[in-house]
């Protein structure tokens, strides 16, 4: 395989490794927990090459997937104590744990090769670099191996625990009943994140699994209110910024991880702006059709109100009734244009008469407002 | 303790103290109105936004001046902030999850555009990457002054808008019944926030800005109802750990100054959490311990 199709694959695996777990952090609105879990495994990190003094341990990924999970205990016991709201517990926690991180860090620098930048960043195009051997046969990166791993984990945990984590993400109470622990199923999945953090943070930086994590399945909230569906385009859309963010780095030979995250925001801009139904377009469409019918309905009652009455004349010509309803030209227009082809009202002599058609429309509207 | 009067009148102290306890000063103050209406995680999202502002303004201009950086840094501040809002406005999206998308998609553009400012024939980006970590030691007295301004205009603003703000950080719904145009003024204290964060990003940083702003205002919160106290004493606990972590660093070879303030102002906050008066944990303890033995004199309690 070449380097380049090796490196896609890598995203590809990542991305989507990411955006499954990443579907439940925003069902439980707890998207930025992610943003803490991925700077405070740098603390588990170092703290564990302290132990082992070998960068290649894994007992490394140990100590991080611990450390995502501490952060978590740590902020849930802020919020417990009710002095402290649930952001705030976030902010505070996670900048201590990666200040620590830091100043173990910079003050060990002479005998650590760990450098903020690696973990921050993070660099896929060295991927292929590393390679998997085995009895001396070379079968690619070792990074697809590794993420590979990571996805089936989250694949099967995915798969075998798919009704306790839906239940427990959408009625905690009824899954209590159940009999599925509520904090057990909330404690596994904070594991599953800390764990897939570390496995992606190598290749893309901790800053940039956030993107990972967060933007696929919140571009499929858009389009979906299925949580299977949402899971399978989550993956969908975390595997094409992958691929496309990829091509980008390539053409404009920047950093890939930057691209990739900057193209999991370029789709969901896309999606957010021209979704059916909770699109920004279709959203803006929906709301200038409802005031266009309100309108209409206004000046019909206000033609019923005066109709036959001795004001009629002044009230309901076309040339007046502008200034009645306080309405400019244009606005008068706009609406007495489709009630005319509509047939629901007709200009008689100036004056704007209710049809029969129109009366019918007005008094199924009236009562489906009454109803 | 001559040692320690050297360090108090040696220059460069002089200066890193005076910043890092002026930017104490106007991130408690600041985020004392982002915690109280709950926005404490803004501060994240925008330093973290600020990275492409930051890189695109040395691109466009090809000076590295700090005004001109920092003025970047809050073009794509106050962008992704829109950004944030509009898609909460416009969408069933959350705030947090908006946040979370935003920040690092901006964080993303900003590593893409570093990346390709390095392939630059000219070596003059070398640095740009401070903005990321923060680097207090390289304060220089005109970022001092700059600082300082910036901080003033913030602070006028606050005790100008005192009314407005106080009203908007509590009730805002009230606020709009009373008149007051609720788009302005709830735009004005996130701008001013964001300012603020630009303005503490050179000293500790994307990462640790977020704690600058919301570990005083948590800590001072314990201490009082009332919001001028919490303000004052937010203002008074970040300016304090500032100066305390400029000393701890320069003190000790190796320790970098940001980290080692944010360390500080967090002490400082669980301090508060564990002791304050009426609010805090073990005074609760104590209620209970003493509620307990009360009953139990009563001839009641558990057994």
């Amino acid at each position: 395989m070449s380097a380049s199709a090796e490196i896609q694959l890598i995203a590809v695996i990542v991305s989507v490794s990411c955006a499954l777990p990443g579907v439940f952090l925003v069902m439980r609105k707890m998207s930025m927990m992610s943003d803490s879990i991925t700077h405070t495994i740098l603390l588990g990190i170092v703290i564990a090459f302290f132990v082992t003094h070998d960068l290649r341990s894994p007992i490394l990924i140990v100590g991080a997937a611990l450390m995502g999970v501490i952060t978590v205990w740590l902020t849930e016991i802020l919020v417990k104590s009710r002095l402290v709201s649930e952001d705030s517990a976030i902010g505070i926690v996670f900048p201590l744990l990666f200040s620590i991180a830091i100043i173990l860090i910079t003050r060990y620098a002479g005998t650590v090769h760990l450098d903020t930048d690696s973990v921050l960043l993070g660099e896929l195009a060295f991927a292929p670099f590393e390679r998997m051997i085995v009895r001396g046969v070379d079968i690619g990166a070792k990074a697809i191996y590794t993420s590979g791993v990571l996805l089936l984990i989250n694949l099967i945990l995915l798969i075998v625990f798919y009704k306790e984590c839906k239940i427990a993400t959408f009625d905690p109470m009824l899954a209590a009943v159940l009999g599925f622990s509520p904090t057990l199923i909330h404690y596994g999945l904070m594991s599953v994140v800390s764990l897939t953090a570390v496995g992606a943070f190598e290749a893309v930086g901790s800053v940039l699994v956030v993107a990972f994590m967060i933007g696929p399945p919140v571009t499929a909230y858009l389009l979906t209110d299925n949580l299977s569906l949402m899971l399978l385009f989550s993956a969908g859309f975390a595997a094409l910024s992958g691929v496309l963010g990829y091509q980008l780095a390539t053409f404009l030979d920047v950093s890939i991880a930057g691209s990739m995250a900057l193209t999991t925001g370029l789709l969901f801009a896309i999606v957010f702006v021209f979704a059916p139904h909770r699109g920004l377009i279709s959203a803006l469409l929906r709301k200038r059709k409802q005031r266009r019918e309100f309108a209409g309905y206004t000046l019909l009652t206000h033609i019923w109100h005066h109709e036959g009455k001795p004001e009629e004349r002044e009230e309901n010509a076309v040339a007046t009734i502008g200034k009645h309803l306080r309405w400019d030209e244009k606005k008068l227009r706009r609406t007495l244009t489709p009630l005319k082809a509509n047939g629901k009202v007709a200009v008689v002599d100036g004056v704007i008469k209710i049809t029969s058609k129109g009366r019918e429309d007005y008094r199924q509207f009236v009562e489906q407002l009454l109803s | 303790m001559e040692k320690l009067f050297a360090i108090f009148t040696d220059y460069t102290f002089q200066t890193v103290a005076l910043g890092s306890a002026l930017l104490g000063l106007i991130s408690g103050v600041l985020g004392s109105f982002a915690v109280l209406r709950r926005q404490s995680l803004l501060g994240d999202g925008v330093s973290h936004a600020a990275l492409p502002g930051v890189v695109m303004a040395f691109l466009l201009t090809g000076i590295k001046n700090t005004e001109i950086l920092l003025l970047g840094a809050l073009l794509t501040g106050l962008l992704a902030t829109f950004f944030i809002m509009g898609i909460v406005r416009h969408s069933r999206i959350k705030f947090d999850s908006a946040l979370a998308l935003v920040m690092s998609v901006f964080f993303g553009l900003g590593l893409v555009l570093l990346t390709y400012s390095q392939k630059l024939p000219n070596a003059n980006q070398a640095g740009l990457n401070r903005f990321i970590y923060g680097q207090a030691s390289t304060l220089l007295q005109r970022d001092i002054v700059l600082m300082g301004v910036c901080g003033f205009v913030l602070l006028l603003f606050v005790v100008l808008f005192w009314k407005e703000f106080k009203l908007f950080s509590f009730d805002p719904e009230f606020a709009a019944s009373l008149g007051f145009s609720t788009g302005k003024l709830n735009v004005l204290p996130s701008f001013l926030i964001v300012l603020a964060i630009i303005i503490g990003l050179q000293t500790v940083g994307v990462v640790l800005m977020s704690a600058m702003l919301i570990a005083p205002a948590v800590a001072a919160r314990q201490w009082s109802h009332r919001l001028w106290l919490m303000v004052c004493l937010a203002a008074i606990f970040g300016a304090l750990s500032g100066v305390i972590g400029t000393l701890l660093s320069s003190s000790y070879a190796g320790l970098p100054t940001g980290p080692v303030i944010v360390v500080c102002v967090t002490l400082i906050a669980a301090l508060s959490l564990l002791v304050a008066p009426r609010r805090g944990i073990l005074h609760r303890i104590y209620l209970r311990r003493k509620t307990r033995a009360y009953i139990e004199s009563e001839g009641g309690g558990v057994s």
